[in-house]
């Protein structure tokens, strides 16, 4: 009983905090993350310290990116289906290992970051068109020599947790019995740390977001990424919380009139392929034959094959 | 609430390849207890040390055990276990911090030493606390026998002022027992670390996190009843 | 070595570090602070209340939290918050709480377990004597703890109470498991963006130790008074 009081106290302290219980009738034919957003006349975005060029922190410590480019149009959508005058867009850190319970419990409403879509994470979270993909691949110190995924045997290796990553390097080290020694780090800045200090002789992810993190670091040229991927290409989705088909079908149609609009293209060329804060690197990544498909038929399939 | 809770999750293999989810959280268990006794060793006889440096009547001794225990207990740990694992190395001589980091099982070492630095500093002001609440004739009677200042505190001092702090030592020892969550920053295995692991592979938050409460709830019970134990057992016959 | 240090980051990254990380440290450890007081004395009070039912749960709470590591508890908390606030409204869909109001909560209801112990030691510390002859005047136990056992006890259990708000100062940088910036999770990030762990760290440790000190020496000049008052 005393549980019950202390916890309804700590609700009130923390509805007292957001607007959201605030009674709006005229939102009331509205369902789900629509309805909320309406009452709150507020949207919560989840971004990213270190997904670069996705979502990450700039020199003044303010998220930017291009997903984080693609949520802030989704929100003007999102504005205009309600018919508001005015929708603040709040800002939630998110890493790698909270995302996805931080959109089922109603923390964040998108999240903006390089969030692979699959069969596995559609059973949680519900994802939008894809805006990228990626495989994994390790980046080693070059003077190590590491570009295969058998180099890894007996290895130290780290990943980020909570990625599809983590994962999928855990199965292969069991599947061939590698013996490898696999860490798991909170960021994605951390784990390349730790191969840049020498804890771990490889870090395990996404190949664009190791190629952007080379680039960033101080000596690009003492870095390489390996040759062989440990998966096929596989789609980055904006993420949303499932079961809401009305507030997704709002997204949808916002993201796949942005990727089919020249907007999407130029938006992926300020990225990719110009240089991007805080230190005015340049990634170098001309859109590939694949990637020109994604953004022509937006599909939020989360089976690589489909791509 | 739109949750869908599944129970049988901890048979189901975990994508480790190594076992079910139950057997994951069973290897968390096992490091965060071999942390919690190894960092435990250095603490108890560390913190022993600089609690009777505290109680010799020497200025100099007084203050640097003053001065550790100030400066470790004034730190957030985690801090202290980023200094250990990231400043450390770096500050020393580059083949050595090279050596260091590339050790198998670092993180494991760093947090055992961290551990017990830092649960030293709270174990010696309970070392202190126990002698200094013995009385005085006590020390007095041992050096008119005969005894060394060394003797009097083997003999006579510690046995006698370890009686006493048994209860608050057993709440450091679980105090310690918890702060090993604190390495999972550094990357330790330990059961809130794989606690979280588990959520991430397999989104059964509430599942996983309700299955470490229980385990650390249990080992809190075990230690207790342990302590209980040691205390009959040691406890002088008559005497209070 | 220490003469290679680039102190020009730590320079450059004093505005971000102060006006925002520590901003949010001392925000946090204030109203948690006051809220797990409240809290841990109204805990402790059901506990001493003899009331079978409500001393029995008050216990059960302490010893929980008592028993759990705090960051099991964050990642709890962050994750539950909104549910709990979803079925304490009422409502179907679970409620938006932002990280600040849920590390507030978490450090909050942490922290009150560890208050209502103090707490419960101080109301203890008063004679048996001055309960029972305030009651035999007639007072209820409400009056009897207002009037006479907690304005002592709670004098008393100042300098405790303080040193506890310490360590929960300590405590708070544990929020970096959760990317949330508070002083050493600003110190992390700038650390991680320009590579420069260990001067970051050492600062970050250097401003931790300066706090912590300072408060604890004002905490022992506090305690030589009240003694001498008793």
């Amino acid at each position: 009983m005393r549980l019950k009081a202390a916890l309804l106290l700590t609700a009130l302290a923390a509805a007292a905090c957001s607007p959201a219980h605030a009674q709006d009738l005229t939102g009331k034919d509205l369902t789900g993350t629509l309805k909320k957003v309406r009452e709150a006349r507020a949207i919560t975005i989840g971004h990213r310290d270190a997904s670069v060029p996705f979502s990450y922190l700039d020199g003044n410590q303010k998220p930017v990116g291009y997903a984080y480019e693609i949520c802030l149009k989704v929100a003007e959508a999102v504005k205009a289906h309600l018919k508001l005058d005015t929708l603040e867009v709040r800002l939630n850190p998110v890493t790698s290992a909270t995302r996805i319970p931080l959109i089922a419990n109603g923390t964040i409403d998108l999240e903006c970051g390089s969030t692979t879509n699959n069969a596995d994470r559609q059973r949680q979270a519900a994802f939008t068109n894809t805006h990228f993909l990626t495989a994994t691949r390790f980046v080693a110190k070059r003077e190590k020599g590491l570009d295969k995924t058998d180099h890894l045997k007996g290895r130290t290796v780290v990943s980020t947790s909570g990625t599809t990553n983590i994962r999928q390097i855990n199965e292969i080290n069991t599947a061939r019995g590698l013996g490898m020694r696999i860490l798991p780090a909170k960021d994605h800045a951390e784990a390349f740390l730790m191969v840049e200090t020498g804890r771990a002789d490889a870090f395990v992810m996404d190949d664009v977001l190791l190629a952007a993190l080379v680039a960033g670091s101080k000596t690009p040229d003492a870095y390489a990424i390996s040759s062989e991927a440990q998966s096929r290409p596989e789609p980055y989705g904006i993420m949303l919380r499932k079961d809401d088909p009305a507030f997704k079908a709002v997204v949808d149609a916002a993201t796949a009139a942005l990727y089919k609009s020249p907007e999407g293209t130029a938006l992926y060329e300020k990225w990719f392929t110009q240089a991007i804060p805080p230190r005015g690197i340049n990634l170098k990544l001309p859109m590939s034959e694949a990637m020109r498909k994604v953004l022509a038929n937006p599909s939020d399939s989360p089976d690589p094959a489909a791509y | 609430m739109n949750y869908t809770w599944n129970w049988g999750i901890f048979l189901e293999p975990s994508p480790e390849g190594a076992g079910s989810y139950a057997d994951m959280l069973l290897s968390g268990l096992a490091w965060t207890v071999v942390t919690a006794l190894c960092s435990w060793a250095i603490a108890f006889t560390l913190g022993s040390v600089v609690g009777v440096m505290r109680t010799l009547p020497s200025r100099t001794a007084n203050a640097i055990g003053a001065a550790y225990v100030e400066g470790f207990r004034n730190v957030p740990l985690l801090v202290q276990m980023f200094l250990w694992y990231f400043v450390l190395p770096e500050l020393l001589p580059a083949r050595l911090g090279a050596a260091v980091k590339q050790m198998p099982d670092a993180p494991f070492y760093t947090a055992v030493l961290c551990l017990g630095f830092f649960t030293a500093a709270r174990v010696a002001e309970q070392v202190r606390a126990g002698i200094r609440a013995l009385p005085r004739g006590q020390a007095q009677a041992g050096l008119a026998l005969g005894l060394t200042w060394a003797q009097t505190y083997r003999a006579v001092l510690l046995p006698n002022a370890y009686r006493i702090i048994l209860p608050p030592l057993t709440s450091e020892f679980l105090n310690n027992l918890k702060n090993t969550s604190v390495a999972l920053t550094i990357g330790l295995l330990e059961l809130t670390a794989r606690a979280r692991s588990m959520q991430e592979f397999s989104f059964q938050v509430f599942e996983a996190f309700t299955a470490a409460t229980l385990l650390y709830v249990a080992l809190n019970l075990v230690v207790i009843a342990g302590a209980t134990l040691l205390e009959r057992r040691v406890a002088v016959p008559g005497g209070r | 070595m220490l003469a290679g240090l680039d102190l020009s980051v730590v320079a450059d990254s004093l505005p971000y570090l102060f006006g925002e990380g520590m901003v949010f440290t001392l925000t946090l450890t204030a109203l948690a602070a006051s809220g797990g007081i409240v809290l841990g004395t109204g805990l402790a009070l059901l506990r001493l209340s003899g009331v079978p039912g409500l001393t029995h749960a008050a216990k059960l709470y302490v010893e929980l939290m008592r028993s759990l590591p705090l960051v099991l508890v964050i990642f709890w908390f962050y994750f539950l918050v909104p549910y709990l606030g979803a079925w304490a409204i009422g409502a179907d869909t679970p409620i938006r709480v932002g990280a600040f109001a849920s590390a507030l909560v978490t450090f909050t209801l942490f922290e009150a377990a560890y208050f209502s112990e103090i707490v419960r030691a101080g109301i203890q510390s008063i004679p048996k004597g001055q309960s029972a002859a305030a009651r035999a005047l007639g007072m209820s136990y409400a009056q009897v703890m207002r009037l006479v056992v907690l304005p002592q006890a709670l004098r008393n259990m100042v300098p405790l109470l303080l040193t506890q708000t310490i360590v929960l100062f300590q405590d708070t940088s544990l929020v970096y498991v959760l990317s949330l910036t508070d002083f050493l999770g600003a110190a992390s990030k700038v650390a991680q963006r320009d590579g420069r762990l260990v001067e970051m760290y050492l600062f970050a440790a250097l401003v931790y130790f300066a706090v912590c000190f300072a408060a604890s020496l004002l905490v022992r000049r506090l305690q030589a008074r009240t003694a001498i008052a008793r």
